[in-house]
Protein backbone atom coordinates (compact mmCIF):
# COMPACT_ATOMS: atom_id res chain seq x y z
CA UNK A 1 0.00 0.00 0.00
CA UNK A 2 1.30 3.40 -0.97
CA UNK A 3 0.08 6.43 0.89
CA UNK A 4 1.47 8.68 -1.84
CA UNK A 5 1.88 8.06 -5.55
CA UNK A 6 3.27 10.78 -7.77
CA UNK A 7 2.93 9.94 -11.43
CA UNK A 8 4.60 11.71 -14.37
CA UNK A 9 4.34 15.04 -12.65
CA UNK A 10 5.09 18.18 -14.60
CA UNK A 11 5.29 21.54 -12.86
CA UNK A 12 5.68 24.93 -14.48
CA UNK A 13 6.50 28.20 -12.68
CA UNK A 14 5.17 31.50 -14.01
CA UNK A 15 3.74 29.70 -17.04
CA UNK A 16 7.20 29.32 -18.57
CA UNK A 17 9.79 27.53 -16.45
CA UNK A 18 9.36 23.77 -16.60
CA UNK A 19 10.85 22.48 -13.36
CA UNK A 20 9.48 18.95 -12.95
CA UNK A 21 9.61 16.97 -16.15
CA UNK A 22 7.62 13.82 -15.57
CA UNK A 23 8.61 12.89 -12.04
CA UNK A 24 7.24 9.70 -10.48
CA UNK A 25 7.72 8.36 -6.99
CA UNK A 26 5.87 6.36 -4.35
CA UNK A 27 5.84 6.53 -0.59
CA UNK A 28 4.82 3.26 1.04
CA UNK A 29 2.47 3.57 4.02
CA UNK A 30 4.42 3.73 7.25
CA UNK A 31 7.77 4.08 5.53
CA UNK A 32 10.45 6.74 5.48
CA UNK A 33 11.25 7.57 1.88
CA UNK A 34 13.95 10.01 0.94
CA UNK A 35 14.33 12.22 -2.11
CA UNK A 36 17.87 13.33 -2.87
CA UNK A 37 19.31 15.64 -5.47
CA UNK A 38 21.51 18.63 -6.13
CA UNK A 39 20.50 22.25 -5.63
CA UNK A 40 17.80 23.28 -8.02
CA UNK A 41 16.88 19.71 -9.00
CA UNK A 42 13.27 20.34 -8.02
CA UNK A 43 13.00 18.62 -4.65
CA UNK A 44 11.19 21.42 -2.86
CA UNK A 45 8.96 21.87 -5.88
CA UNK A 46 7.98 18.21 -5.64
CA UNK A 47 7.01 18.59 -1.99
CA UNK A 48 5.02 21.75 -2.67
CA UNK A 49 3.17 20.03 -5.47
CA UNK A 50 2.13 17.37 -2.96
CA UNK A 51 1.17 19.80 -0.18
CA UNK A 52 -0.67 22.27 -2.40
CA UNK A 53 1.69 25.15 -1.68
CA UNK A 54 2.64 25.67 -5.32
CA UNK A 55 -0.24 27.97 -6.15
CA UNK A 56 1.04 30.67 -3.82
CA UNK A 57 4.29 30.74 -5.81
CA UNK A 58 2.72 30.94 -9.21
CA UNK A 59 3.54 27.30 -9.85
CA UNK A 60 1.19 24.95 -11.63
CA UNK A 61 0.90 21.22 -12.15
CA UNK A 62 0.50 20.95 -15.91
CA UNK A 63 0.31 17.20 -16.21
CA UNK A 64 0.54 14.01 -14.21
CA UNK A 65 -1.13 13.23 -10.92
CA UNK A 66 -0.60 13.19 -7.18
CA UNK A 67 -2.53 10.40 -5.47
CA UNK A 68 -2.78 10.63 -1.69
CA UNK A 69 -4.56 7.67 -0.14
CA UNK A 70 -5.64 6.78 -3.64
CA UNK A 71 -7.37 10.08 -4.42
CA UNK A 72 -6.08 12.80 -6.73
CA UNK A 73 -5.20 15.89 -4.70
CA UNK A 74 -3.67 18.19 -7.30
CA UNK A 75 -6.48 20.74 -7.11
CA UNK A 76 -6.85 20.77 -3.32
CA UNK A 77 -5.93 23.81 -1.23
CA UNK A 78 -3.23 23.49 1.42
CA UNK A 79 -5.88 23.85 4.16
CA UNK A 80 -7.80 20.86 2.86
CA UNK A 81 -4.63 18.84 2.52
CA UNK A 82 -3.49 19.59 6.06
CA UNK A 83 -6.91 18.53 7.30
CA UNK A 84 -6.59 15.36 5.25
CA UNK A 85 -3.25 14.61 6.92
CA UNK A 86 -0.56 15.97 4.58
CA UNK A 87 1.83 18.32 6.37
CA UNK A 88 4.92 19.96 4.91
CA UNK A 89 7.75 21.24 7.08
CA UNK A 90 9.11 23.85 4.73
CA UNK A 91 12.73 24.44 3.86
CA UNK A 92 14.40 26.98 6.14
CA UNK A 93 12.11 26.14 9.12
CA UNK A 94 9.85 29.17 8.56
CA UNK A 95 8.89 29.52 12.19
CA UNK A 96 6.82 32.51 13.28
CA UNK A 97 9.55 34.51 14.94
CA UNK A 98 7.45 37.02 16.80
CA UNK A 99 5.23 34.33 18.31
CA UNK A 100 6.28 32.31 21.33
CA UNK A 101 7.20 28.65 21.06
CA UNK A 102 3.84 27.60 22.40
CA UNK A 103 1.97 29.94 20.06
CA UNK A 104 3.87 28.39 17.18
CA UNK A 105 2.61 25.01 18.35
CA UNK A 106 -0.92 26.42 18.48
CA UNK A 107 -0.52 27.31 14.82
CA UNK A 108 0.55 23.76 14.05
CA UNK A 109 -2.55 22.56 15.89
CA UNK A 110 -4.80 24.98 14.00
CA UNK A 111 -6.75 22.23 12.23
CA UNK A 112 -7.07 20.05 15.36
CA UNK A 113 -9.79 20.28 18.02
CA UNK A 114 -8.70 22.51 20.92
CA UNK A 115 -9.20 19.78 23.50
CA UNK A 116 -6.33 17.75 21.98
CA UNK A 117 -3.85 20.60 22.36
CA UNK A 118 -2.51 19.78 25.81
CA UNK A 119 -2.04 16.13 24.97
CA UNK A 120 -0.29 16.78 21.66
CA UNK A 121 1.89 19.54 23.10
CA UNK A 122 2.96 17.10 25.79
CA UNK A 123 3.97 14.71 23.03
CA UNK A 124 6.05 17.39 21.31
CA UNK A 125 7.72 18.34 24.58
CA UNK A 126 8.62 14.72 25.23
CA UNK A 127 10.30 14.49 21.82
CA UNK A 128 11.98 17.86 22.28
CA UNK A 129 12.44 18.63 25.98
CA UNK A 130 14.29 21.81 25.06
CA UNK A 131 11.10 23.26 23.64
CA UNK A 132 9.34 22.81 26.96
CA UNK A 133 11.92 24.92 28.76
CA UNK A 134 11.56 27.64 26.16
CA UNK A 135 7.87 27.51 25.54
CA UNK A 136 7.12 31.09 26.60
CA UNK A 137 10.12 32.48 24.75
CA UNK A 138 9.86 34.27 21.44
CA UNK A 139 10.67 31.72 18.76
CA UNK A 140 12.84 34.19 16.85
CA UNK A 141 15.40 34.18 19.64
CA UNK A 142 15.99 30.43 19.53
CA UNK A 143 19.00 28.76 17.94
CA UNK A 144 18.76 27.21 14.48
CA UNK A 145 18.56 23.71 15.93
CA UNK A 146 15.79 24.64 18.33
CA UNK A 147 13.92 26.31 15.50
CA UNK A 148 14.12 23.12 13.46
CA UNK A 149 12.80 21.18 16.43
CA UNK A 150 9.96 23.65 16.68
CA UNK A 151 9.23 23.29 12.98
CA UNK A 152 8.95 19.53 13.37
CA UNK A 153 7.03 19.97 16.61
CA UNK A 154 4.44 22.07 14.81
CA UNK A 155 4.02 19.23 12.35
CA UNK A 156 3.46 16.73 15.15
CA UNK A 157 0.71 19.01 16.51
CA UNK A 158 -1.20 18.59 13.26
CA UNK A 159 -1.29 14.78 13.64
CA UNK A 160 -0.37 14.17 9.98
CA UNK A 161 -0.45 10.87 8.17
CA UNK A 162 2.10 11.96 5.61
CA UNK A 163 4.93 14.21 6.75
CA UNK A 164 6.94 16.06 4.11
CA UNK A 165 10.29 17.22 5.49
CA UNK A 166 12.34 19.64 3.42
CA UNK A 167 16.02 19.62 4.38
CA UNK A 168 15.70 19.42 8.15
CA UNK A 169 19.50 19.18 8.46
CA UNK A 170 20.09 22.52 6.75
CA UNK A 171 22.76 24.48 8.60
CA UNK A 172 22.87 22.24 11.68
CA UNK A 173 25.90 20.72 13.40
CA UNK A 174 26.36 16.97 12.71
CA UNK A 175 25.45 15.95 16.24
CA UNK A 176 22.21 17.89 16.09
CA UNK A 177 21.40 16.42 12.68
CA UNK A 178 21.73 13.00 14.22
CA UNK A 179 19.43 13.97 17.08
CA UNK A 180 16.82 15.32 14.70
CA UNK A 181 16.95 12.31 12.40
CA UNK A 182 16.62 10.07 15.40
CA UNK A 183 13.45 11.87 16.40
CA UNK A 184 12.10 11.65 12.86
CA UNK A 185 12.59 7.89 13.14
CA UNK A 186 10.77 7.82 16.48
CA UNK A 187 7.90 9.91 15.16
CA UNK A 188 7.64 7.59 12.19
CA UNK A 189 7.59 4.53 14.45
CA UNK A 190 5.35 5.71 17.29
CA UNK A 191 2.90 7.95 15.47
CA UNK A 192 2.76 5.71 12.41
CA UNK A 193 3.44 8.71 10.18
CA UNK A 194 4.77 8.07 6.68
CA UNK A 195 7.66 10.40 5.88
CA UNK A 196 8.94 11.85 2.63
CA UNK A 197 12.32 13.35 3.47
CA UNK A 198 14.14 15.72 1.13
CA UNK A 199 17.84 15.99 1.94
CA UNK A 200 21.23 17.18 0.82
CA UNK A 201 22.87 15.04 3.46
CA UNK A 202 22.64 11.84 1.43
CA UNK A 203 24.46 9.53 3.79
CA UNK A 204 22.32 10.33 6.80
CA UNK A 205 19.15 10.27 4.77
CA UNK A 206 19.85 6.95 3.11
CA UNK A 207 20.79 5.25 6.35
CA UNK A 208 17.53 6.43 7.86
CA UNK A 209 15.25 5.77 4.91
CA UNK A 210 13.61 2.55 3.82
CA UNK A 211 13.61 3.66 0.23
CA UNK A 212 15.36 6.41 -1.69
CA UNK A 213 15.01 8.35 -4.91
CA UNK A 214 17.66 10.43 -6.57
CA UNK A 215 16.53 13.22 -8.83
CA UNK A 216 18.26 15.45 -11.29
CA UNK A 217 16.83 18.20 -13.36
CA UNK A 218 13.22 17.47 -12.63
CA UNK A 219 13.31 13.70 -13.05
CA UNK A 220 14.11 10.64 -10.97
CA UNK A 221 17.37 9.16 -12.19
CA UNK A 222 17.79 6.35 -9.73
CA UNK A 223 15.88 4.66 -6.96
CA UNK A 224 16.22 1.73 -4.61
CA UNK A 225 16.24 0.59 -1.00
CA UNK A 226 18.15 2.87 1.31
CA UNK A 227 20.92 0.41 2.06
CA UNK A 228 21.25 -0.60 -1.61
CA UNK A 229 21.68 3.00 -2.69
CA UNK A 230 24.23 3.51 0.07
CA UNK A 231 26.25 0.63 -1.36
CA UNK A 232 25.75 1.62 -4.98
CA UNK A 233 29.13 2.68 -6.44
CA UNK A 234 27.66 5.52 -8.52
CA UNK A 235 25.86 6.94 -5.53
CA UNK A 236 28.96 6.53 -3.39
CA UNK A 237 31.02 8.31 -5.94
CA UNK A 238 28.78 11.21 -6.80
CA UNK A 239 26.49 11.77 -3.84
CA UNK A 240 28.48 10.55 -0.92
CA UNK A 241 31.72 12.04 -2.19
CA UNK A 242 33.64 8.74 -1.98
CA UNK A 243 35.71 7.39 -4.85
CA UNK A 244 36.22 3.64 -5.12
CA UNK A 245 39.45 4.00 -3.24
CA UNK A 246 37.72 6.02 -0.55
CA UNK A 247 39.29 9.35 -1.55
CA UNK A 248 37.16 12.42 -2.16
CA UNK A 249 36.41 13.28 -5.76
CA UNK A 250 36.43 16.83 -6.92
CA UNK A 251 33.37 18.83 -7.78
CA UNK A 252 34.54 18.88 -11.39
CA UNK A 253 33.94 15.14 -11.64
CA UNK A 254 30.53 15.52 -10.20
CA UNK A 255 29.69 18.12 -12.78
CA UNK A 256 31.06 15.85 -15.46
CA UNK A 257 28.86 13.07 -14.18
CA UNK A 258 25.84 15.32 -14.28
CA UNK A 259 26.58 16.27 -17.82
CA UNK A 260 26.88 12.61 -18.73
CA UNK A 261 23.71 11.85 -16.87
CA UNK A 262 21.85 14.57 -18.66
CA UNK A 263 22.85 13.19 -22.03
CA UNK A 264 21.81 9.72 -20.97
CA UNK A 265 18.55 10.82 -19.42
CA UNK B 1 -4.93 75.34 34.05
CA UNK B 2 -8.46 74.13 34.03
CA UNK B 3 -8.61 75.10 30.39
CA UNK B 4 -5.71 72.78 29.59
CA UNK B 5 -7.06 69.95 31.71
CA UNK B 6 -10.26 70.17 29.76
CA UNK B 7 -8.23 70.07 26.54
CA UNK B 8 -6.43 66.95 27.70
CA UNK B 9 -9.68 65.22 28.55
CA UNK B 10 -11.23 66.10 25.20
CA UNK B 11 -8.01 64.97 23.55
CA UNK B 12 -8.13 61.61 25.29
CA UNK B 13 -11.69 61.02 24.17
CA UNK B 14 -11.10 61.96 20.56
CA UNK B 15 -7.78 60.14 20.74
CA UNK B 16 -9.48 56.97 21.88
CA UNK B 17 -11.55 57.11 18.70
CA UNK B 18 -8.42 57.65 16.62
CA UNK B 19 -7.04 54.60 18.41
CA UNK B 20 -10.00 52.48 17.38
CA UNK B 21 -9.70 53.49 13.77
CA UNK B 22 -5.95 53.01 13.92
CA UNK B 23 -6.56 49.55 15.32
CA UNK B 24 -8.62 48.70 12.27
CA UNK B 25 -5.98 50.11 9.98
CA UNK B 26 -3.19 48.17 11.68
CA UNK B 27 -5.11 44.90 11.62
CA UNK B 28 -5.60 45.14 7.87
CA UNK B 29 -2.03 46.21 7.32
CA UNK B 30 -0.60 43.42 9.46
CA UNK B 31 -2.63 40.62 7.98
CA UNK B 32 -2.80 41.64 4.35
CA UNK B 33 -0.06 44.28 3.90
CA UNK B 34 -2.70 46.55 2.39
CA UNK B 35 -2.43 50.25 3.28
CA UNK B 36 -6.09 51.11 3.51
CA UNK B 37 -6.82 54.68 2.52
CA UNK B 38 -10.53 54.05 2.93
CA UNK B 39 -10.33 53.52 6.69
CA UNK B 40 -11.86 56.93 7.43
CA UNK B 41 -14.71 56.24 5.03
CA UNK B 42 -15.50 53.04 6.90
CA UNK B 43 -15.91 55.25 9.97
CA UNK B 44 -18.19 57.58 8.06
CA UNK B 45 -20.36 54.87 6.54
CA UNK B 46 -20.80 53.25 9.95
CA UNK B 47 -21.85 56.54 11.48
CA UNK B 48 -24.36 57.29 8.71
CA UNK B 49 -25.91 53.85 8.74
CA UNK B 50 -26.45 54.06 12.48
CA UNK B 51 -27.81 57.59 12.08
CA UNK B 52 -30.24 56.45 9.39
CA UNK B 53 -31.47 53.53 11.45
CA UNK B 54 -32.00 55.57 14.62
CA UNK B 55 -33.32 58.80 13.15
CA UNK B 56 -34.89 57.89 9.83
CA UNK B 57 -36.13 54.41 10.70
CA UNK B 58 -36.78 55.22 14.36
CA UNK B 59 -35.19 52.03 15.68
CA UNK B 60 -34.02 51.91 19.28
CA UNK B 61 -30.38 52.93 19.51
CA UNK B 62 -29.11 49.55 20.64
CA UNK B 63 -30.80 47.80 17.73
CA UNK B 64 -29.41 50.22 15.19
CA UNK B 65 -25.98 49.94 16.79
CA UNK B 66 -26.00 46.16 16.36
CA UNK B 67 -27.47 46.34 12.87
CA UNK B 68 -24.74 48.79 11.90
CA UNK B 69 -22.14 46.27 13.00
CA UNK B 70 -23.82 43.60 10.90
CA UNK B 71 -23.86 45.98 7.97
CA UNK B 72 -20.14 46.72 8.45
CA UNK B 73 -19.34 43.04 8.37
CA UNK B 74 -21.28 42.59 5.15
CA UNK B 75 -19.68 45.65 3.58
CA UNK B 76 -16.18 44.53 4.56
CA UNK B 77 -16.75 41.04 3.25
CA UNK B 78 -17.98 42.34 -0.07
CA UNK B 79 -15.13 44.82 -0.41
CA UNK B 80 -12.53 42.23 0.47
CA UNK B 81 -13.99 39.54 -1.72
CA UNK B 82 -14.78 41.60 -4.82
CA UNK B 83 -12.20 44.37 -4.76
CA UNK B 84 -9.13 43.32 -2.84
CA UNK B 85 -8.84 39.59 -3.21
CA UNK B 86 -8.38 39.71 -6.98
CA UNK B 87 -5.47 42.06 -6.33
CA UNK B 88 -3.49 39.65 -4.15
CA UNK B 89 0.02 39.55 -5.52
CA UNK B 90 -0.38 42.74 -7.57
CA UNK B 91 1.96 45.69 -7.05
CA UNK B 92 1.40 47.60 -3.84
CA UNK B 93 0.71 50.82 -5.70
CA UNK B 94 -2.27 49.29 -7.51
CA UNK B 95 -3.70 48.16 -4.22
CA UNK B 96 -3.26 51.61 -2.72
CA UNK B 97 -4.95 53.23 -5.71
CA UNK B 98 -7.85 50.85 -5.31
CA UNK B 99 -8.35 51.76 -1.66
CA UNK B 100 -8.24 55.45 -2.60
CA UNK B 101 -10.89 54.76 -5.23
CA UNK B 102 -12.92 52.91 -2.67
CA UNK B 103 -12.76 55.88 -0.31
CA UNK B 104 -14.15 58.20 -3.02
CA UNK B 105 -16.91 55.75 -3.83
CA UNK B 106 -18.00 55.45 -0.22
CA UNK B 107 -17.90 59.20 0.24
CA UNK B 108 -19.96 59.90 -2.88
CA UNK B 109 -22.43 57.28 -1.80
CA UNK B 110 -22.91 59.00 1.54
CA UNK B 111 -23.25 62.44 -0.05
CA UNK B 112 -25.76 61.09 -2.54
CA UNK B 113 -27.98 59.57 0.10
CA UNK B 114 -27.64 61.97 3.01
CA UNK B 115 -26.32 65.18 1.50
CA UNK B 116 -23.45 67.24 2.88
CA UNK B 117 -24.98 69.14 5.78
CA UNK B 118 -24.29 68.16 9.36
CA UNK B 119 -26.62 65.61 10.93
CA UNK B 120 -27.16 65.27 14.64
CA UNK B 121 -27.73 62.09 16.59
CA UNK B 122 -30.46 62.23 19.22
CA UNK B 123 -29.01 62.27 22.74
CA UNK B 124 -28.82 58.71 24.01
CA UNK B 125 -27.03 59.26 27.27
CA UNK B 126 -28.05 61.71 29.99
CA UNK B 127 -26.73 65.26 29.48
CA UNK B 128 -26.01 65.91 33.15
CA UNK B 129 -22.17 65.98 33.38
CA UNK B 130 -20.12 64.02 35.89
CA UNK B 131 -17.65 65.95 37.95
CA UNK B 132 -14.04 64.78 37.78
CA UNK B 133 -11.35 66.77 39.58
CA UNK B 134 -13.77 69.63 39.61
CA UNK B 135 -14.25 69.45 35.85
CA UNK B 136 -17.57 68.69 34.22
CA UNK B 137 -17.38 65.68 31.88
CA UNK B 138 -20.25 64.61 29.66
CA UNK B 139 -21.38 61.01 30.13
CA UNK B 140 -20.99 60.42 26.40
CA UNK B 141 -17.27 61.15 26.80
CA UNK B 142 -16.96 58.62 29.56
CA UNK B 143 -18.85 56.06 27.51
CA UNK B 144 -16.70 56.76 24.45
CA UNK B 145 -13.48 56.30 26.32
CA UNK B 146 -14.76 53.23 28.16
CA UNK B 147 -15.99 51.55 25.01
CA UNK B 148 -12.69 52.10 23.21
CA UNK B 149 -10.74 50.77 26.15
CA UNK B 150 -13.04 47.76 26.33
CA UNK B 151 -12.57 47.00 22.64
CA UNK B 152 -8.82 47.23 22.97
CA UNK B 153 -8.94 44.86 25.90
CA UNK B 154 -11.06 42.39 23.98
CA UNK B 155 -8.78 42.45 20.95
CA UNK B 156 -5.62 42.10 22.99
CA UNK B 157 -7.05 38.97 24.58
CA UNK B 158 -8.23 37.74 21.19
CA UNK B 159 -4.78 38.09 19.63
CA UNK B 160 -3.03 36.63 22.62
CA UNK B 161 -5.18 33.63 23.45
CA UNK B 162 -7.58 32.56 20.71
CA UNK B 163 -6.48 30.20 17.96
CA UNK B 164 -7.88 32.51 15.35
CA UNK B 165 -6.05 35.52 16.79
CA UNK B 166 -2.78 33.63 16.91
CA UNK B 167 -3.36 32.41 13.35
CA UNK B 168 -3.85 36.03 12.29
CA UNK B 169 -0.52 36.99 13.80
CA UNK B 170 1.13 33.99 12.17
CA UNK B 171 -0.32 35.00 8.80
CA UNK B 172 0.98 38.51 9.33
CA UNK B 173 4.45 37.13 9.86
CA UNK B 174 4.65 34.58 7.03
CA UNK B 175 1.67 33.87 4.79
CA UNK B 176 3.04 30.78 3.10
CA UNK B 177 4.17 29.21 6.34
CA UNK B 178 0.72 29.93 7.78
CA UNK B 179 -0.85 28.19 4.80
CA UNK B 180 1.39 25.20 5.39
CA UNK B 181 -0.17 24.92 8.88
CA UNK B 182 -3.61 24.62 7.34
CA UNK B 183 -4.56 28.22 8.12
CA UNK B 184 -6.92 29.50 5.41
CA UNK B 185 -5.31 32.83 4.71
CA UNK B 186 -8.18 34.04 2.56
CA UNK B 187 -10.57 33.78 5.48
CA UNK B 188 -7.97 35.52 7.62
CA UNK B 189 -7.90 38.39 5.12
CA UNK B 190 -11.68 38.61 5.14
CA UNK B 191 -11.75 38.49 8.93
CA UNK B 192 -9.23 41.34 9.16
CA UNK B 193 -11.41 43.53 7.00
CA UNK B 194 -14.47 42.67 9.07
CA UNK B 195 -12.76 43.53 12.34
CA UNK B 196 -11.41 46.75 10.87
CA UNK B 197 -14.83 47.77 9.58
CA UNK B 198 -16.51 46.94 12.87
CA UNK B 199 -14.13 48.91 15.08
CA UNK B 200 -14.17 51.82 12.63
CA UNK B 201 -17.93 52.04 12.55
CA UNK B 202 -18.04 51.88 16.33
CA UNK B 203 -15.63 54.82 16.26
CA UNK B 204 -17.95 56.59 13.82
CA UNK B 205 -21.01 56.01 15.96
CA UNK B 206 -19.27 57.34 19.06
CA UNK B 207 -18.07 60.39 17.19
CA UNK B 208 -21.53 60.97 15.79
CA UNK B 209 -22.92 60.99 19.31
CA UNK B 210 -20.37 63.54 20.40
CA UNK B 211 -20.09 65.91 17.46
CA UNK B 212 -22.74 64.98 14.93
CA UNK B 213 -21.72 63.78 11.51
CA UNK B 214 -21.14 65.21 8.09
CA UNK B 215 -19.62 63.96 4.87
CA UNK B 216 -16.18 65.21 5.92
CA UNK B 217 -16.00 62.57 8.64
CA UNK B 218 -13.84 60.44 6.37
CA UNK B 219 -10.97 62.90 6.83
CA UNK B 220 -10.57 61.23 10.17
CA UNK B 221 -8.78 58.52 8.20
CA UNK B 222 -5.97 60.99 7.56
CA UNK B 223 -5.59 61.65 11.28
CA UNK B 224 -5.08 57.99 11.74
CA UNK B 225 -1.87 58.03 9.73
CA UNK B 226 0.07 60.05 12.27
CA UNK B 227 -1.38 57.81 14.97
CA UNK B 228 -0.34 54.53 13.36
CA UNK B 229 2.99 55.73 12.11
CA UNK B 230 3.73 57.13 15.51
CA UNK B 231 2.77 53.85 17.14
CA UNK B 232 4.59 51.73 14.58
CA UNK B 233 2.64 50.41 11.63
CA UNK B 234 2.30 46.91 13.00
CA UNK B 235 1.65 47.22 16.70
CA UNK B 236 -1.72 47.17 18.45
CA UNK B 237 -0.47 48.79 21.61
CA UNK B 238 1.20 51.33 19.37
CA UNK B 239 -2.10 52.07 17.66
CA UNK B 240 -3.76 52.63 21.02
CA UNK B 241 -1.11 54.95 22.38
CA UNK B 242 -0.50 56.64 19.04
CA UNK B 243 -4.18 57.54 18.82
CA UNK B 244 -4.30 58.88 22.36
CA UNK B 245 -1.11 60.88 21.97
CA UNK B 246 -2.23 62.47 18.72
CA UNK B 247 -5.63 63.25 20.19
CA UNK B 248 -4.19 64.95 23.25
CA UNK B 249 -1.38 66.78 21.49
CA UNK B 250 -3.54 68.19 18.74
CA UNK B 251 -6.03 69.50 21.27
CA UNK B 252 -3.32 71.08 23.37
CA UNK B 253 -1.61 72.63 20.33
CA UNK B 254 -4.89 74.01 19.10
CA UNK B 255 -5.76 75.34 22.52
CA UNK B 256 -2.34 76.82 23.12
CA UNK B 257 -2.25 78.48 19.73
CA UNK B 258 -5.59 80.08 20.45
CA UNK B 259 -4.75 80.96 24.04
CA UNK B 260 -1.29 82.39 23.46
CA UNK B 261 -1.30 83.70 19.91
CA UNK B 262 -4.97 83.99 19.11
CA UNK B 263 -4.54 81.64 16.16
CA UNK B 264 -7.30 79.22 15.16
CA UNK B 265 -7.45 76.09 13.01
CA UNK B 266 -4.13 74.78 14.20
CA UNK B 267 -5.63 71.38 14.97
CA UNK B 268 -5.46 69.98 11.46
CA UNK B 269 -1.74 70.53 11.01
CA UNK B 270 -0.70 69.87 14.59
CA UNK B 271 -0.82 66.10 14.35
CA UNK B 272 1.35 66.05 11.26
CA UNK B 273 3.90 68.40 12.81
CA UNK B 274 4.06 66.14 15.84
CA UNK B 275 4.50 63.17 13.56
CA UNK B 276 7.47 64.69 11.78
CA UNK B 277 9.17 65.60 15.03
CA UNK B 278 8.70 62.18 16.58
CA UNK B 279 9.82 60.30 13.50
CA UNK B 280 13.02 62.28 13.46
CA UNK B 281 13.74 60.89 16.91
CA UNK B 282 12.30 57.38 16.51
CA UNK B 283 12.17 56.34 12.84
CA UNK B 284 10.36 53.05 13.54
CA UNK B 285 7.66 54.76 15.54
CA UNK B 286 7.31 54.18 19.25
CA UNK B 287 6.55 50.48 19.07
CA UNK B 288 7.33 49.38 15.52
CA UNK B 289 9.25 46.16 15.03
CA UNK B 290 12.84 46.25 14.09
CA UNK B 291 13.30 42.74 12.69
CA UNK B 292 14.68 40.29 15.23
CA UNK B 293 18.38 39.90 14.62
CA UNK B 294 20.05 36.82 16.01
CA UNK B 295 23.79 36.82 16.35
N1 LIG C 1 8.67 30.31 -7.16
C1 LIG C 1 9.48 30.00 -8.18
N2 LIG C 1 9.39 30.69 -9.33
C2 LIG C 1 10.20 30.39 -10.38
N3 LIG C 1 11.11 29.42 -10.35
C3 LIG C 1 11.24 28.69 -9.24
C4 LIG C 1 10.43 28.95 -8.10
N4 LIG C 1 10.77 28.09 -7.12
C5 LIG C 1 11.75 27.32 -7.65
N5 LIG C 1 12.03 27.67 -8.91
C6 LIG C 1 13.03 27.06 -9.76
O1 LIG C 1 12.75 25.70 -9.86
C7 LIG C 1 13.95 24.94 -9.79
C8 LIG C 1 13.84 23.90 -8.70
O2 LIG C 1 13.71 24.56 -7.47
P1 LIG C 1 13.52 23.78 -6.11
O3 LIG C 1 13.41 24.78 -5.03
O4 LIG C 1 12.43 22.80 -6.24
O5 LIG C 1 14.92 23.03 -6.01
P2 LIG C 1 15.50 22.14 -4.84
O6 LIG C 1 15.82 20.81 -5.40
O7 LIG C 1 14.62 22.16 -3.66
O8 LIG C 1 16.85 22.91 -4.54
P3 LIG C 1 17.58 23.17 -3.13
O9 LIG C 1 18.33 21.93 -2.79
O10 LIG C 1 18.51 24.31 -3.44
O11 LIG C 1 16.55 23.55 -2.14
C9 LIG C 1 15.08 25.94 -9.58
O12 LIG C 1 15.72 26.11 -10.81
C10 LIG C 1 14.40 27.18 -9.15
O13 LIG C 1 15.08 28.29 -9.64
MG1 LIG D 1 14.73 23.00 -1.81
Amino acid sequence: MNILQVQNLEVVYNDVVLVLKGLSLDVASGSITTLLGANGAGKSTTLKAVSGLLAGENGKVTSGSVLYDGADTVRLSPEKLVRAGVFQVMEGRRIFEDLTVEENLRCGAYTQPARLFAHNAEKVYSYFPRLRERRHQLAGYMSGGEQQMLAIGRAVMACPKLLLLDEPSLGLAPLLVEEIFDIVRRINATEGVSVLLVEQNARMALSLADYGYIMENGRIVMDGKGEDLLRNPDVQEFYLGLGHGGEKRSYHDVKHYRRRKRWLG
Amino acid sequence: MEYYLQLIINGLVVGSIYSLVALGFVIIFKATKVVNFAQGELVMVGAYICFALTVQFQLPFLASFLLTLVFSIVLATVVERLILRPLIGEPIISVIMVTIGLSSMLKSFVQMVWGTQIQVFPAILPQEPYMLLGLPIAPVYVAAFGLSALLFGVFSLFFKYSSLGIAMRATAFDQQAAQSMGIGIKSIFALSWCIAAVVSSIGGIILGNINGINAQLGHLGLKVFPAVILGGLDSLLGAALGGLIIGVLENICEGAAKDLFGLGGFKEVASFLILVVILMVKPYGLFGTKEIERV
